[in-house]
């Protein structure tokens, strides 16, 4: 066997082993920069099926940017990227496309098409991809998913210009739910929120990840949402990804960054309210099975 | 996981059954939700054993079979009951797109908001020229605030940088009236009249017009552009909260840039169309250079040259400020912007054309013909 076999058979090995593992999104080397300056050099990470993955990192420090390159909209330098086991560098839109229909993406404003309605923007997926699905279960469909991201039933009919920041939001996360992927991303969600809007909206990403068994890629500033809904984080930083784990994990380590990042005043205020919500739950526990849950 | 959704119907202890199978996702689907819709009752169940996977698309569709058919669903997983249980829960009518209106009354109510725009529109022009008017007063009664800096950049981005496509501009004009007016006046043996239409028509009218036109083309689009995206990073509210006056330090240096450089640019038109025309003379009539300037100097009343000047910082005040009063109406969301650049300069060459024919009239009762 010449070397170049040996590095084919070894590369198809991983491939069929990232198809049947619990993997969903895997990325190796991966390597961007835009004119001189490099913004991911090295940069490993995996997001394992139905978990919600926080991303986070400084200003600056490509978060937005790897999502990117996950989805395509940024082709990396070097590296690689398998989604579903597939890999997703160098290919043509074509060939992406079957992974791409297992995937929705929030943008950060919502991204919604302002010259359709809400409901219309449901819809456009849908039409693109299925265009089978006729005209009225369509727009069921596209009246249950609005339901579902908790918007009144009267947003579907407005425009986007008409929304408010937290329903655009929704009615962004309701597009990219449109067609049941398995995969999420969502870039700072609750960014530009109200406290309780965000506590809202971390609330039904976690209920639909749970209901539809999502695996969700979860780029925030928030650190309410970090305690409150991610089941591991990752922290970018130094161009790469310096520590993946849960927050505890995370604690334990002694990067700087993430030391002053989760014990900063913040991190110790979200910290805290993590545990008094604990020790409610202790307490109304203790004090007997009234009502159970809160 | 990926076999296609299939569909059976079975009878069942003297009741009919239908019977579901494969994977019942959205890519799996195919046309089972029409050959579901296809099903006439009455039927007892819709039967899910044979179910391998299902998304909420799958799941509504059997909610809405049972709810039309009125029938139970048995023998799904777990999984299954719970994800129909979450969206039947959802089931309530979503309007789609707003509510149709009859195409007369829409027409009718377009064209009255139509005028009550433009009204508003004329009304707010005259307020902001007032508005300008009183800036340009407390200017002059505080000249330490005046702003040189931004007022000789803007002569280099509204007049130098305008140089070469208006030079161009008005050449090829010159081109086409000699060449066109030589056309009609050989007819009657008079080329040399070509001259004089050359000479008064771009004097008086087209050089300046011509660069009015490209004026609002180039920066009157410009400064609503600017102005427009500076009032939606909320630039020009933080202005006003340090005490710098958005009139004074935006809207007046544009002004007065286009105001002095509609004149010089006009002139600079008016002599580059000449020479397009004497150009064309010289090559297709074979009148030599010299003579056509000679001619020129006879036929041409140095009232014309007075008519274009006078009309230009006119135009250009009307340039400025419509480019400068839409830019600062924007509000909400980018999509204003473009539609604000495209009314402003829509705007100033409409109002352009309309003092012109104005002016004409003037200029006539005058005397200056």
């Amino acid at each position: 066997m010449s070397e170049e076999e040996i590095s084919q058979a070894e590369e198809e090995r991983i491939e069929a082993a990232l198809q049947t593992s619990d993997i969903a999104i895997s990325v190796r080397g991966l390597r961007n920069s835009f004119g001189d300056q490099l913004i991911h050099d090295g940069l490993d990470l995996d997001v394992r099926k139905g978990e919600i993955l926080g991303v986070v990192g400084g200003s600056g420090t490509g978060k937005s940017v790897l999502m990117r390159t996950i989805i395509g909209l940024q082709t990396p330098d070097a590296g690689d990227i398998h989604v579903f086991g597939e890999s997703m560098v160098g290919r043509s839109d074509d060939e992406a496309l079957a992974i791409r229909k297992r995937w929705g993406v929030l943008f950060q404003g919502g991204a919604l098409f302002s010259t359709l309605t809400v409901a219309e923007n449901v819809e456009v997926p849908i039409r693109e991809y299925y265009p089978n699905i006729g005209q009225q279960l369509r727009d069921e469909i596209a009246a249950y998913k609005i339901r579902m991201t908790g918007l009144p039933t009267e947003a579907g009919p407005k425009y986007p210009s008409e929304l408010s920041g937290g329903m655009k939001k929704r009615a962004g996360l309701a597009r990219a739910l449109a067609l049941d992927p398995d995969l999420l991303f969502l870039d700072e969600p609750t960014a530009g929120l109200d406290p309780i809007g965000a506590a809202a909206f971390d609330e039904m990403t976690r209920k639909l990840q749970q209901t539809l068994g999502l695996t969700v890629f979860l780029i925030t500033h928030d650190l309410d949402t970090l305690y409150s809904i991610c089941d591991r984080v990752a922290v970018l930083a130094d161009r790469k990804v310096t520590a993946v784990g849960t927050i505890d994990e995370l604690l334990a380590t002694d990067h700087p960054w993430i030391q002053e990042y989760f014990n900063g005043p913040r991190g110790r205020a979200a910290t805290a309210a993590v545990s008094r919500e604990k020790d409610r739950e202790q307490t109304k526990a203790a004090q007997g099975p009234s009502d159970g849950r809160r | 996981m990926n076999k296609a959704a299939d569909l059976t119907e079975e009878n069942r202890d003297g009741s009919n059954v239908v019977r579901l199978s494969g994977s019942l996702a959205i890519a799996c689907l195919g046309d089972l939700p029409d050959r579901l819709d296809a099903v006439q009752g009455p039927v007892s169940a819709i039967d899910l054993s044979q179910v391998d996977h299902m998304d909420t698309i799958g799941a509504w569709t059997i909610h809405r079979a049972a709810k039309r058919l009125n029938c139970e669903i048995s023998g799904g997983s777990d999984d299954a009951g719970r994800l129909i249980h979450a969206v039947g829960e959802l089931d309530e009518p979503v309007p789609i797109r707003p509510d149709h209106v009859h195409p007369l009354r829409r027409v009718v109510g377009q064209i009255g908001e139509a005028v009550c725009a433009s009204g508003a529109t004329l009304m707010g022009l005259l307020g902001f020229f007032g508005a300008t008017l009183i800036a340009t007063w407390a200017v002059i009664r505080h000249p330490h605030r005046f702003r040189l800096n931004a007022v000789v950049q803007r002569f280099e981005v509204v007049g130098v940088s305008a140089l070469g496509i208006i030079g161009l501009m008005s050449f090829l004009i010159g081109i086409v009236i000699a060449q066109q007016g030589s056309v009609q006046l050989r007819q009657f043996g008079m080329e040399m009249l070509t001259i004089n239409l050359v000479g008064r028509l771009t004097f008086r009218e087209l050089g300046v017009l011509m660069t009015a036109i490209m004026v609002a083309g180039r920066s009157g689009s410009a400064f609503a552009a600017q102005l427009g995206t500076m009032k939606l990073t909320e630039e020009v509210d933080a202005m006003r909260t340090i005490g710098v006056s958005p009139m004074e330090a935006l809207v007046l240096p544009r002004t007065l840039a286009v105001v002095i450089m509609m004149p010089l640019l006009g002139f600079y038109a008016s002599i580059m169309a000449v020479i397009g025309g004497g150009f064309l003379c010289a090559i297709a009539l074979e009148i030599p250079p010299i003579t056509f300037v000679q001619r020129l100097r006879e036929v041409v009343p140095i009232t014309d040259l007075w008519v274009g000047l006078i009309k230009a910082p006119v135009f250009g005040i009307i340039i400025a400020l419509s480019g400068c009063f839409q830019g600062m109406q924007v509000k909400g969301n980018a999509e204003e912007v473009g539609l604000r650049t495209t009314a402003a300069v829509v705007q100033a060459i409409f109002l352009v054309i309309v003092i012109d024919a104005f002016f004409a009239v003037f200029f006539t009762w005058v005397g200056w013909n």
